[in-house]
């Protein structure tokens, strides 16, 4: 990190809030600027090598996985690993799984923490201090530490091996009221006085005003929401028994158990288990690097 | 928490919070019970899978319960002595620590530099932010599996890649003094992403004109990331470190996909002893207790932190 060279001077005072190229102007390359990108691809093409490796596995004859020394490129690559494994038919099972557990968590955590977050922004009642302090209080209990507990209420309610088990338990996101808090907090009042003057309501206030305005925030905790809930391990691990039910995670840590050292086929289902989110991530790609951001500094 | 639903201020009260607000608000605020509809369905969700799991969980602390069922006996303070003199339990606590001693000035310092490279070689941006934060979006078991069969002593990239030059590799996750290293060099390829965004969004919002200035003035690069860049970052960096310190504690779900806690318990985190104890010894009483022990360490660690934070904000 240390190696990083100094930039020739146009490209530092560049369009900051663009992250996109400036418009093509011509420049020379000094040798810093040679220099530094030539680090920052070096960088970044390291940092590619484990998903790359992983693909050149998975595209090889089971037999030549364990060659050595391991080439990159196979003359005889195949798919025939991918075939084999969504074939089985347990990994589209489990991608359903998590789908469908990572909505519910992402749509019940969105509804709750907005109303509560609305309701402590705006709305006085008896308590409010005290129920806040206690929401926030919530932000330091780890949760891994009550995963026995958690576990036998679960077996009292029967939830064991179902969606709403893998599901409920993650929708407590106390960090999240907080940051909506804030974030509510900041929009001027003189904006829902419109609204309140024609007649709305509390809720359509928060429909028709909020919402409108908070839409970046909104993205942001969705995202980290989906991306948390979709890659949560320990949780469903502990709650999922039965193989049909368990999500992409724990059912393909299951995996190197049942393919053994059929390597190609395990890089496979790797590949396979990363390319949800990795499309996610490519399509809201804006929306993840402003919501860290706003989340993160401003938030 | 309900009891406080049963008094509502009169309407028009403009309790203590709402003193500072504009005046067309207050003779507009709604009734005190509207506000307590909106926090009431998170608070249900709170007090169910959160509040009521910590209160029960700290009575089974008390007790032999056991998760193959049978009966349930008080047993006073037999497990909260035995998960504190047990010397597993402090083996566990100190791979944690290790752990955090390790991962967190790396996951620092490695998202300072690829910020700053990022920041610098501006035209790469959006393919420098893909490479660097995609990662951060794979489920750890993707994770834990491709690094683990890079890892693999006799057929992975890494030791067959050196054994091209003719170096025998390290054994990596199978022994012991490579094995939490290993984890961490994986870790940080795997999160550093989140905080390579946080200090590229606080390096980009360094107004320019600052840099300009500088600039005129005659500093250099590396006297404008020294003097400017790196000063204006103190805040984030303080914010990260809290961040990452917390995050680290917890660690738990890569350590054992990829060692299992091995070899020889070398890596078994807390969280897998508090597993290991509930779940595979049965023993919810003890694994509670432990889980306590550890709760309480963990807390203490992020108010501390946050008071020192708090502090150099002011």
């Amino acid at each position: 990190m240390a190696t990083s060279t100094p930039p020739a001077p146009r490209t530092a005072q560049g369009p900051a809030t663009t992250p996109r190229p400036a418009a093509p102007r011509r420049r020379r390359w000094s040798a810093g600027s040679v220099a530094l990108y030539t680090v920052a691809t070096l960088a970044a093409l390291i940092w590619f090598v484990p998903l790359l490796w992983a693909f050149a596995t998975s595209v090889k004859p089971e037999g030549e996985t364990t060659v050595m020394p391991p080439s990159w490129l196979s003359a005889n690559a195949t798919f025939e690993a991918y075939a084999l494994v969504l074939g089985r038919g347990d990994i589209v099972r489990w991608t359903m799984n998590s789908l469908i557990t990572t909505v519910i968590v992402t749509v019940l955590t969105l509804v709750i923490c907005v109303l509560a977050a609305y309701g402590f922004s705006r709305f006085d009642f008896r308590g409010r201090p005290g129920l806040f302090a206690l929401v926030i209080g919530g932000i330091l209990i780890p949760p891994q530490t009550l995963i026995v507990p958690q576990f036998v209420l679960m077996t009292q309610l029967g939830l064991v091996d179902t969606y709403w088990g893998v599901a409920l338990p993650q929708v407590v996101a106390p960090v999240f009221v907080f940051i909506l808090k804030r974030f509510f907090d900041a929009i001027p009042r003189d904006y829902e006085d419109a609204a309140r003057l024609d007649g709305a309501g509390p809720l359509r206030v928060l429909w028709s005003v909020i919402l409108p305005l908070s839409r970046p925030i909104l993205t942001a905790v969705g995202i980290f929401t989906f991306i948390g809930a979709w890659n949560n391990f320990l949780w469903p691990f502990i709650v999922v028994n039965d193989p049909e039910m368990m999500t992409l995670p724990v059912g393909l840590g299951t995996a190197v158990g049942q393919y053994g050292i059929q390597y190609a086929q395990v890089m496979a289902s790797a590949v396979l288990g990363a390319i949800p989110l990795l499309v996610v991530f490519l399509l809201f790609q804006r929306h993840i690097v402003t919501g860290v951001a706003g989340a993160g500094i401003k938030g | 928490m309900t009891q406080n639903t049963h008094a509502p201020a009169p309407r028009t009260a403009p309790g203590p919070a709402a003193a500072p607000r504009g005046l067309v608000d207050v003779r507009r605020r709604p009734s005190s019970w509207t506000g307590l509809w909106f926090v009431l369905p998170f608070l249900a969700f709170y007090a169910l899978f959160l509040l009521w799991p910590a209160v029960v969980g700290f009575g089974y602390t008390f007790t032999d319960r056991s998760l193959a069922g049978g009966d349930v006996s008080f047993v006073g303070l037999d497990n909260w002595t035995e998960s504190l003199t047990d010397s597993a339990m402090y083996d566990s606590l100190w791979n944690t620590l290790w752990f955090t001693v390790l991962s967190v000035p790396v996951m620092v310092l490695l998202a300072l530099g690829l910020a700053l490279l990022t920041d610098h070689a501006r035209r790469l941006g959006w393919f420098l932010r893909l490479s660097f934060f995609a990662p951060f979006v794979l489920p750890v078991t993707v994770m834990t599996l491709i690094w683990g069969w890079m890892y693999n002593p006799s057929l992975g990239l890494f030791n067959g890649t050196l054994g091209r030059f003719g170096i025998e590799g390290p054994e990596w996750l199978f022994s012991e003094d490579t094995a939490m290293f290993s984890v961490v060099v994986a870790t940080a390829w795997w999160q550093v992403g989140f905080n390579y965004l946080l200090y590229l969004a606080a390096m980009q919002s360094i107004p320019k004109d600052v840099y300009e200035a500088a600039a005129i003035d005659g500093a250099g690069a590396w006297q404008r990331i020294g003097r400017i860049t790196l000063p204006m970052l103190t805040r984030t960096t303080a914010l990260i470190a809290v961040l990452q310190l917390i995050g680290s504690l917890r660690v738990f779900e890569q350590i054992y996909l990829m060692t299992s806690g091995g070899p020889n318990f070398a890596t078994r985190t807390v969280i897998q002893y508090i597993y290991d104890s509930g779940f595979v010894g049965l023993r919810i009483g003890l694994a509670s207790s432990m889980a306590y022990v550890f709760m309480v360490l963990i807390i203490a660690a992020s108010i501390a932190q946050f008071r020192l934070f708090s502090r150099k904000e002011g």
